[in-house]
């Protein structure tokens, strides 16, 4: 059996289009947490470093990002 | 591989002061190439990533006089300040206000446009409110293409290059993607680079849950350390009141002109203002840990129409997390008061004191390099300080570079510093750096937290060096993971800097940021003065007092006492 692990920062698979050549949440987020996902092409959240700052969810053209609170803080 | 680069001006964080640092050294002069250097994306980094609620220290004719403004922040520095330089603040603050203002960025103002000044602080009114405060980087980043800034992003600086004379001659950094080594040469460095945010270790345990923006490691510290130049009053440490394990400010400024503050569990009010000192820190403190805490936050009390404004307000700007946060625990400010707690311990100028010296042009003690923002020793400037100071470090810079040649590179140095920082890509086994940084930020919790304890201090310190020998062994797999690796040591130099500046002054001030039990009182005789660190000619760090400059204005005795005198006695207190 596979487990995932809960992240914060989650990507809605449907509507990123990172695929299309979109990087904008990759680019502006302060901790560099943010890749693309060379399984899906879309980005994910690679390290588990988030300021819950938000820049990734407001700059998104698609909003496909929602950055819940870090389990730790919640 | 390396990439060499030769600029005029290289600035050094592209979050508030170094913008303002890079448009203002290329106004002066519009021949200088001037480079923005950033460890993440100018477009949305450092701590005014998402906006700002509200200029903290606006000095406005009609409101404050920069006189006025000094006392205050003598006061509220409890004396150790060099006037000169928040003189400097001062006389500035209302032409960046007004200049940020055609630029763009917005600021409350009232039914005749002026500007919608609120009181906080003790004696003076100084907050002005940017409830639309979202879009300051935005106008700063359309100022930077204009003004044609070479900006460089993913850039992680790690050491000032100085050539044989001691002077500035670049400085040395790494992409935190490629990998790429860049050696960047200029006339004049400007630091930037914020805050020490990573210090103390926040109590809900996450690494990156800081008051601060966890990009700024204590980067320019450390650099400004190993370059040789004087820092000040890093023994005044910064501790914020915050909303418990959000970690962030809950907020008083923004909700006390409205009617909210800061109470304890029977929603009393405790402390007479809510602005931030170290005297207000103890007093937070003391009611924390005392029978009537914790501390709270209360606006539930207010009307709802006030309440629906104070939610558009902090759920949009700043840290607009924080409405989600709330709702997680289901908190409602109609009903609930907010739990607060103290913040972990960090290094601030924009905050309390600690920082790189510099004096009223910016300028560090090294020739070539200048400070400016949280990181510059500046006492209490917040945003606004950031602005006025890199205008400051930018024009200085400017015209120091017309008389100046371009230092020689010393290849030794770029060799040395390309060993250290690519060696944890060529181990093949140690420890992971999120790990040693976790182990040292709890260290810096147990040994260096207020109230501050001699014997603590020594074995913290003891303990710091055995880290010192654990980063020998740190392996990193990838750039992004020699970043943290890198703010480590950043973290480890600015908590060893801390416990040898608390040592250093043996006696108590600032409340709780410098509380020390075994030296509790304030002794103004000897100690009114600057502690100074230093890195000593055998490369030790090295700790001596400055004498504090003659005050330009004289705090008024009334000034004092109120600072002196925060808590509400019982019998004031209104039933
Ligand atoms: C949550 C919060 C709320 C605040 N609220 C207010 C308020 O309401 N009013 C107010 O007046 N002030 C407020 N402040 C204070 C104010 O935001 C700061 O004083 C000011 O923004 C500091 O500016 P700075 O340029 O020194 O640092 P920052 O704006 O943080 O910029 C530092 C920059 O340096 C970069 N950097 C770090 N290390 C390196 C490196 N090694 N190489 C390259 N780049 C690097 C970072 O990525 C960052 O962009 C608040 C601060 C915080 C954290
Ligand atoms: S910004 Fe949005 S669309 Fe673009 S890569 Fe990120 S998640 Fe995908
Ligand atoms: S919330 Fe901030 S730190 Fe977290 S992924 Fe988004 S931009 Fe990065």
């Amino acid at each position: 059996m596979t487990h995932t692990i809960d992240f914060p920062v989650k990507v809605n698979l449907e509507s990123c289009i990172a695929d299309k050549g979109c990087t904008v949440c990759i680019d502006v987020c302060p901790l560099d947490v943010l890749a693309i996902d060379p399984a899906t092409g879309k980005a994910t959240m690679k390290y588990d470093e988030c300021w819950y700052c938000l820049p990734c969810e407001k700059d998104c053209p698609t909003q496909a990002i929602r950055v819940d609170i870090p389990y730790l803080l919640r | 591989m390396t990439q060499v680069t030769t600029v005029d001006v290289l600035v050094i964080g592209g979050g508030t002061a170094g913008p303002m640092a890079a448009i203002k050294a290329r106004q002066k002069n519009p021949n200088l190439k001037v480079m923005l250097l950033e460890k993440a994306n100018v477009k949305r980094s450092g701590a005014i990533s998402m906006g700002m609620d509200g200029l903290n220290n606006a000095v406005i004719p009609g409101y404050a006089t920069p006189e006025q403004y000094v006392r205050e922040i003598t006061v509220a520095n409890d004396g150790i300040v060099n006037q000169k330089t928040l003189f400097a603040y001062a006389n500035n603050s209302y032409a960046m206000i007004e200049e940020l203002d055609s630029w763009g960025v917005k600021f409350e103002k009232d039914e005749n446009g002026d500007y919608a000044v609120r009181k906080v602080h003790h004696v003076g009114t100084y907050v002005l409110p940017m409830p639309e405060g979202h879009d300051v980087k935005k106008v700063l980043y359309r100022k930077l293409k204009q003004n044609r800034v070479i900006i460089t992003n993913r850039l992680v600086a790690t050491r000032i290059l100085l050539d044989g004379e001691g002077k500035v001659a670049g400085a040395l950094s790494f992409d935190c993607r490629s990998g790429e080594y860049n050696v960047i040469r200029a006339k004049a460095v400007i630091l930037s680079t914020g805050a020490a945010g990573r210090l103390g270790l926040p109590a809900s345990g996450y690494l990156f849950g800081t008051y601060e923006n966890p990009t700024n490691a204590g980067d320019g510290y450390s650099m400004a350390y190993h370059a040789g130049a004087e820092l000040s009053g890093i023994e005044c440490f910064q501790i914020n009141p915050l909303i418990k394990d959000y970690n962030g400010p809950a907020c008083a400024y923004v909700t006390g002109p409205m009617g909210g503050y800061t109470a304890n569990a029977k929603g009393e009010r405790f402390i007479e203002s809510d602005y931030w000192s170290g005297q207000m820190m103890q007093e937070f403190y003391e009611e924390l840990a005392g029978g009537k805490g914790p501390v709270f936050l209360k606006v539930n009390h207010l009307a709802e129409e006030t309440i629906t404004n104070i939610e558009t307000i902090l759920h949009g700007n700043e840290r607009p997390s924080r409405g989600r946060f709330h709702e997680g625990r289901g908190t409602d400010y109609r009903k609930d008061m907010v739990e607060m707690h103290i913040s972990e311990i960090g290094l601030c100028s924009g905050h309390s004191a600690s920082g790189v010296w510099v004096n009223e042009r910016a300028e560090t003690t090294v020739p070539g390099l200048y400070a400016a923002g949280d990181l510059a020793c500046v006492p209490h400037n917040y945003m606004l300080g950031a602005f006025v100071y890199g205008r400051l470090a930018g024009e200085s810079a400017a015209e120091y570079c017309a008389a100046t040649q371009l230092g020689e590179v010393d290849e030794v140095q770029v060799e040395a510093e390309r060993q250290r920082i690519f060696a944890p890509l060529a181990r093949e086994h140690g420890l992971p750096p999120s790990q040693v940084e976790y182990k040292l930020r709890r260290l810096v919790n147990d040994y260096l937290q207020p109230p501050k304890v001699t014997k603590r201090m020594e074995i913290g310190l003891a303990r710091f060096e055995e880290i010192r020998a654990d980063i020998q062994n740190i392996v990193a797999s990838n750039p992004h993971e020699l970043m943290r690796a890198a703010e480590v040591r950043f973290i480890l130099d600015c908590a060893e800097m801390a416990a040898r500046a608390s040592l250093f002054r043996t006696e108590s001030r600032w409340g709780l940021y410098h509380q020390r039990q075994d030296y509790p009182e304030q002794v103004n005789d000897e100690w009114r003065v600057h502690v100074q660190v230093k890195k000593g000619a055998d490369g030790r760090m090295t700790l001596f007092k400055r004498a504090l400059e003659p005050y330009l204005v004289e705090p008024q005795e009334a000034e004092k006492f109120i600072y002196q005198h925060l808590r509400i006695r019982p019998e004031t207190v209104p039933e």
